[in-house]
């Protein structure tokens, strides 16, 4: 019985020539992720077990950026941590302010991940490399400890959600609407426990911004990891940033899959998902012209603070102003997200519509700061989770959306259509 | 080992944002955690939960953020045991690794009620309404599951 693409590469770093759905393994790592929320949880856990050295000093990644620059004194503490752990074990991809950027989309651009790789992250969003043909996942902080220590974590073999992509996107339709379509059609917990394997002659058209905000939102359906063939796409994208070299993996033409589910990229549009859970979605046709009434957007976070994503809020923004009511907030991913959109001018664009532009962080998309909501505010936002709570007060709502529903919105104060 | 104590009953996708809400996570101090354990899905949790409580829930318990803050706040609030229809796999991962025993079954899931009293043995994985005197199995952990749980936890159980 022949394997998916991602038992192949689990198969591959447990060391064996089969796995199959169910089985446990233990695999080696390539990567070990954390942030400055999970790691001082994992540092806890790696003093308290009386361990005084880590698997490689090159091959662990810890990245400042939830609560950073630092939001008041807890959060200023718990970075002070992770920067002593880095310092103490010299660890070489340690990113704090100045280099750091929102962790899944400056791990790609950094080349720290690729093609191949066997990855986890103390962060739910670490799916986001499945885009680069990688099998990465989210865990928690003790295996991110136990991670560090031995450099190896256990898995349960997942079975697979095959998601054939035909077609393609049409204008002002992108990576965020083919995974709210997609959670959508198979709800939060369709993938639960399961790979979602994108493939498909659709996948050739989608950029690597789009495949990284598809991967991103895996776990939005549940999913263990969300993968991605590996293309002409995806070995230019690595090309001169990936660090080591690029090992591909393809699903065995006989691989077994749960269900196939096919997607005709021509045929969607842009796709926003109601208040409380990423999988409400309507398509802006079915939403009135003036029947969501917003009071602030948010761009940015690790599924949409990219340089596309700034791009198309750049040119719908262009010459215009954001309507009244609304605060708009645009946060590039990285440092060179950033750079790269005050060189095209796009943060003059940004600015001199009414938006404002800040310094890279995943600040409002979990509450954290840089834009909470109050009581009865409805906020636009190019983020992951619109659960109750998730960017202030229990009583506001989040929409979810991609950067052109998110721009046009802002320009008209209602959930609008970008296309007209 | 076993868990017997009051239920606090939830839906379906009680998300880690509601469990232990992202303005909390700036401490790792699992007293401060579990003092703010359900507070934007149950804000009277903290005030009537007893040690060795149990809380039931239907679907995909514990979706979202794969803070591991959420296990710590709920085992710190006291809670002996989480049962529910299905786990987000993150939350099922961490709780196994913190030493936070759950159990998936469906049928105990639906059937039991806020407040019923009910007693579990994780070694047969027998699941017991004391209120209404009806039983439920559900699958015990594997063995590779009780080693980590016996064991105290994944980082007790690993060659440092």
């Amino acid at each position: 019985m022949g394997m998916t693409m991602t038992q192949k590469i689990l198969a591959a770093h447990a060391g064996l020539d089969h796995v199959e759905a169910g089985q446990l393994i233990e695999a080696k790592l390539d990567v070990v992720l954390g942030n400055d929320i999970t790691s001082p949880v994992a540092i806890n856990e790696f003093e308290k077990c009386g361990a005084s050295s880590v698997f490689s000093k090159d091959r662990i990644a810890l990245v400042m950026d939830h609560f950073t620059p630092n939001k008041d004194i807890k959060a200023a503490e718990q970075c002070r941590q992770v920067r002593n752990f880095a310092d103490q074990y010299d660890i070489k991809n340690f990113f704090d302010v100045g280099q750091m950027g929102i962790e899944h989309a400056l791990l790609p651009e950094q080349g720290v991940v690729g093609p191949g790789d066997c990855i986890i992250g103390a962060d739910s969003h670490t799916c986001t490399y499945g885009a680069l043909g990688a099998f990465s996942t989210g865990v928690g902080s003790t295996d991110m400890a136990c991670g560090m220590i031995t450099g190896t974590a256990w898995f349960k073999v997942p079975s697979a959600i095959k998601v054939e992509l035909v077609g393609k996107l049409n204008k002002f339709v992108s990576g965020k609407d083919v995974i709210l379509h997609l959670i959508g059609k198979i709800g939060v917990d369709g993938a639960l426990y399961r790979s979602l394997e994108f493939t498909g002659e659709g996948v050739a058209s989608l950029s690597m911004d789009d495949r990284l905000c598809i991967a991103n939102m895996a776990i939005e359906g549940g999913a263990k990891n969300g993968i991605f063939p590996v293309d002409d796409v995806t070995l230019a994208y690595c090309k001169g940033r990936f660090q080591r070299e690029p090992k591909i993996y393809a699903a065995d033409e006989d691989a077994v899959y749960d269900e196939v589910i096919t997607i005709d990229l021509s045929a969607l549009r842009p796709t926003v998902a109601f208040p409380h859970l990423p999988e409400n979605t309507k398509t802006v046709d079915e939403i009135g012209e003036k029947e969501i009434k917003i009071d602030q957007v948010v761009i940015g976070s690790c599924t949409n603070g990219r340089l596309e994503d700034l791009k198309a809020a750049a040119e719908i923004l262009q010459g215009k102003k954001v309507a009244k009511h609304v605060r708009c907030i645009i946060i590039p991913g990285t440092q060179s997200i950033y750079l790269e959109a005050v060189r095209r001018g796009w943060v003059e664009t940004f600015i001199e519509a009414g938006a404002i532009f800040s310094t890279p962080t995943c600040g409002p998309c979990l509450g954290g700061h840089m834009g909470i909501l109050g009581k009865g505010e409805k906020a636009v936002s190019t983020t992951n989770r619109n659960f109750v709570g998730r960017m202030g007060h229990i009583d506001s709502e989040i929409y979810l959306a991609s950067p052109a529903v998110a721009a046009a919105s802002a320009l008209t104060g209602y959930i609008t259509d970008p296309t007209k | 080992m076993n868990a017997h104590g009051t239920v606090h009953k939830y839906g379906d996708n009680v998300d880690t944002d509601v469990i232990i809400p992202a303005r909390y996570l700036n401490t790792a101090s699992h007293q401060e955690l579990a003092h703010h354990c359900m507070e934007d899905i149950d804000k009277e949790f903290v005030h009537k939960v007893k040690p060795g409580d149990i809380i039931v829930a239907n679907k995909n318990f514990g979706c979202g953020s794969s803070r591991e803050h959420a296990p710590i706040a709920i085992k710190a609030s006291g809670i002996s045991c989480v049962i529910a229809s299905t786990f987000a796999r993150i939350f099922y991962r961490n709780s196994i690794n913190i030493g936070l025993a759950i159990l998936e079954c469906d049928e105990a899931a639906k059937d039991i009620q806020d407040g019923d009293e009910v007693k579990v043995d994780f070694d047969t994985g027998v699941i017991e309404n004391v209120t209404t005197g009806k039983q439920y199995q559900a699958q015990p952990f594997p063995p590779f599951i009780q080693n980590i749980v016996a064991k105290g936890g994944l980082l007790n159980s690993i060659e440092k």
